[in-house]
């Protein structure tokens, strides 16, 4: 069974008399432990795509099963705890609290989202601190730290509570080249330590090639067939 | 909760300008609300402690129909030994009682051989008088307290009148009364001391004995009109009257209605009215609290709501319950209230204490106020706790919208 199984997806956003049909109908499935790419230019659905996975937001359309979870069928507060027990998230602004040190952006999901004893807490973060590489930093705060530490901290703090799924919308938009590839290359080797499966979108097309399967998005429809391997 | 709560206080550190700002207008409200509740307090303490304490005691009996008319100083409801006896062995049974005076209240003129003029008299035992009036005695602005008050012979003159008419200690005068009949007497006394006026009615009086005040009325019985009664506990005023009159009930007229009545200080005096005033004003006072709290919390709170509108997208993603979203802002509304009001009480009782080392001095008429302000640990607390609460309400319309943020519109918004 699939980690994640989409057939026949569709989001249509309706703001007043204008609708956008932003997914027309996508098929794809993603295999536990993937590094997976959507790429396309801006506007082809990628963000939708990666919310609707995220439980952030409904498809119109389809049927969307993440973790053997009709997630189209969750409620608002079933879709947040959802998203807690199971689901990690990066974002292109980072998104760090911003009166929160780096270890404790790393301890919040611990703390005020699942329960864990403090003793737990403090050797989780600890050994994401050393994982991404910024145990010397873990005492700075967000305002701090460099964009690249910045989304260590990121990934991190997705990671924290153990997710089978981290999600990650354009992670790199926001770095320059030669960080952009180390993070990416960070995420691998998350995958890799973790056995996390990692789903990010790009424009770039320099990073799509760490990918490991990648899904073109154009106009809201998968246009390299299911899963072009680069 | 400690968690969430200590992620607000980060917050509110954050923004320390503004919650230095909130917290200040929240201080500076609790300490005018404070001040005003003591000093007013102790005004009307003060104020009420002279008029029962010198004047009226906490209540009083008198013969139905006596109040109404007292203007006029009648004599013809006066109360006769028998029933007097009776009131007075029924008060002995009270506990709450602490002393009573029975006085003759006349109208008479006053002479110097010179001028005459109207006076109000209370015909009195001293002893009694004096045990239950504490602070008449510290009313003698010139002449001695004899006698326990006076003896017989003696006049207190009220200061405003022997000053008019350029009367001293020590000099003779004439009171010429007349009697329930209509027939005129006089008689010669001795000014004995000069009393200081006080607020309401009674504070203009002259003091005689009452056996002095029985001859000039050529009265066969000693009959009184007016019996003071000065309680233990002030505070039991209300209920004592009630409790007494019940008790007085059974003495009833051939008609079968009661034949006294019970009359609590605050019925007999128009300073009651100014009481109830400050008691308003003080209610008012508290209500603009309320207010200021609710207005600069709720603004500060919606604010910070607006202001972080990504943040809490971001942590809604995360998959932060909805009710600790709630919480985390209601916390910081809350902890706005309770600096501001753990600082306003400190505050308060620090200018209390200073103006008992400085105090306030007021002319009131006559007479030298001094206050002396004081706390009530409930008063403080109940303060306090209404502005608490009212932060908590301030916060909890914002702390709801965040907690019911969509985290994907949340997080689209720039
Ligand atoms: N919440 C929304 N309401 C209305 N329209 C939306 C909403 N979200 C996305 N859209 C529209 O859906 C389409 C796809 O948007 P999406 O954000 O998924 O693209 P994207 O591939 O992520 O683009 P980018 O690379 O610029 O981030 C766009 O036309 C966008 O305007
Ligand atoms: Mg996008």
């Amino acid at each position: 069974m699939a980690l994640v199984q989409a057939t026949g997806l569709h989001k249509t956003y309706r703001t007043g008399d204008v609708s956008v049909h932003a997914v027309r109908g996508v098929d794809f499935s993603i295999e536990s432990g993937g590094f997976v790419a959507f790429v396309g230019p801006s506007g082809s659905g990628k963000s939708t795509v990666l919310n609707m996975i995220g439980c952030l937001d409904r498809p119109t359309d389809g049927t969307l099963r993440v973790l053997d979870t009709d997630v189209a069928s969750l409620g608002r507060r079933e879709a947040a705890d959802f998203r807690g027990a199971n689901l990690g998230f990066v974002f292109q602004d980072f998104n760090l609290i911003p009166v929160l040190s780096a270890a404790e952006n790393i301890e919040y999901p611990l703390l005020m989202v699942q329960n864990w004893p403090v003793a737990q807490r403090r050797a989780r973060v600890a050994e994401l601190l050393e994982a991404v590489g910024i145990a010397d930093r873990a005492d700075k705060r967000p305002d701090q730290l460099s964009g690249g530490q910045k989304q260590r901290v990121a990934v991190a703090r997705a990671l924290a509570s153990k997710p089978k799924l981290v999600l990650a919308d354009e992670p790199t938009a926001n770095l320059d080249h030669v960080t952009a590839l180390r993070i990416i290359d960070l995420m691998k080797a998350m995958r890799d330590e973790f056995g996390t499966t990692f789903v990010f979108s790009t424009h770039d097309p320099r990073i799509v090639d760490a990918a490991e399967e990648v899904f073109h998005l154009e106009d809201g429809r998968i246009v390299n067939g299911a899963g072009g391997t680069a | 909760m400690i968690r969430v709560l200590r992620l607000s206080a980060r917050n509110l550190v954050r923004y320390w300008r503004r919650s230095l700002l909130t917290s200040g207008l929240i201080v500076l409200g609790m300490v005018a609300v404070l001040l005003f509740v003591a000093v007013s307090a102790s005004f009307k303490q003060i104020m009420i402690g002279q008029i029962t304490d010198s004047m009226l005691g906490h209540l009083q009996v008198h013969q139905r129909g006596y109040v109404a008319s007292i203007e006029n100083l009648p004599l013809n409801l006066n109360m006769k030994p028998e029933l007097v006896a009776r009131v007075e062995a029924l008060l002995r049974e009270m506990p709450e009682v602490e002393a009573i005076t029975a006085r003759l209240k006349f109208g008479a003129m006053l002479s110097d051989f010179d001028e005459t003029t109207n006076i109000r008299l209370n015909g009195v035992e001293p002893e009694r008088e004096a045990a239950a009036m504490p602070l008449l005695a510290g009313r003698l602005l010139d002449g001695e307290i004899r006698n326990g008050l006076l003896e017989p012979g003696a006049l207190l003159l009220p200061e405003l009148l022997a000053r008019g008419m350029g009367v001293q200690v020590g000099d003779t005068v004439v009171l010429v009364a007349t009697n329930v009949d209509g027939s005129v007497n006089g008689r010669t006394f001795l000014v004995q001391g000069v009393l200081d006026a006080v607020t309401g009615p009674g504070g203009r009086d002259g003091y005689l004995h009452i056996d002095d005040a029985r001859a000039l009325l050529r009265m066969d019985a000693p009959e009184v009109n007016q019996i003071a009664i000065r309680l233990q506990d002030p505070g039991q005023t209300e209920r004592v009257a009630r409790r007494l009159e019940q008790r007085l009930g059974d003495i009833v007229n051939p008609r079968g209605q009661p034949l006294l009545t019970v009359h609590t200080w605050d019925q007999l005096t128009p300073f009651a009215n100014i009481a109830r005033m400050i008691d308003l004003l003080d209610l008012f006072i508290r209500i603009m609290l309320v207010g200021i709290v609710l207005i600069a919390v709720m603004n500060v709170m919606i604010m910070s709501v607006y202001e972080r509108v990504r943040e809490i997208g971001t942590i809604a993603a995360i998959g932060t319950p909805p009710g600790r979203i709630l919480l985390l802002f209601v916390g910081e509304g809350v902890l706005l209230g309770v600096v501001g009001t753990l600082v306003g009480m400190l505050i308060s009782l620090g200018v209390v204490q200073l103006l008992n080392v400085w105090p306030l001095e007021f002319a009131f008429g006559r007479q030298e106020i001094v206050l002396a302000p004081a706390l009530a640990l409930g008063d403080i607390l109940w303060v306090a706790a209404i502005v608490v609460a009212v932060a908590a309400a301030a916060s909890l319309q914002p702390a709801w919208k965040a907690a019911r943020m969509d985290p994907n519109t949340a997080l689209r918004h720039v």
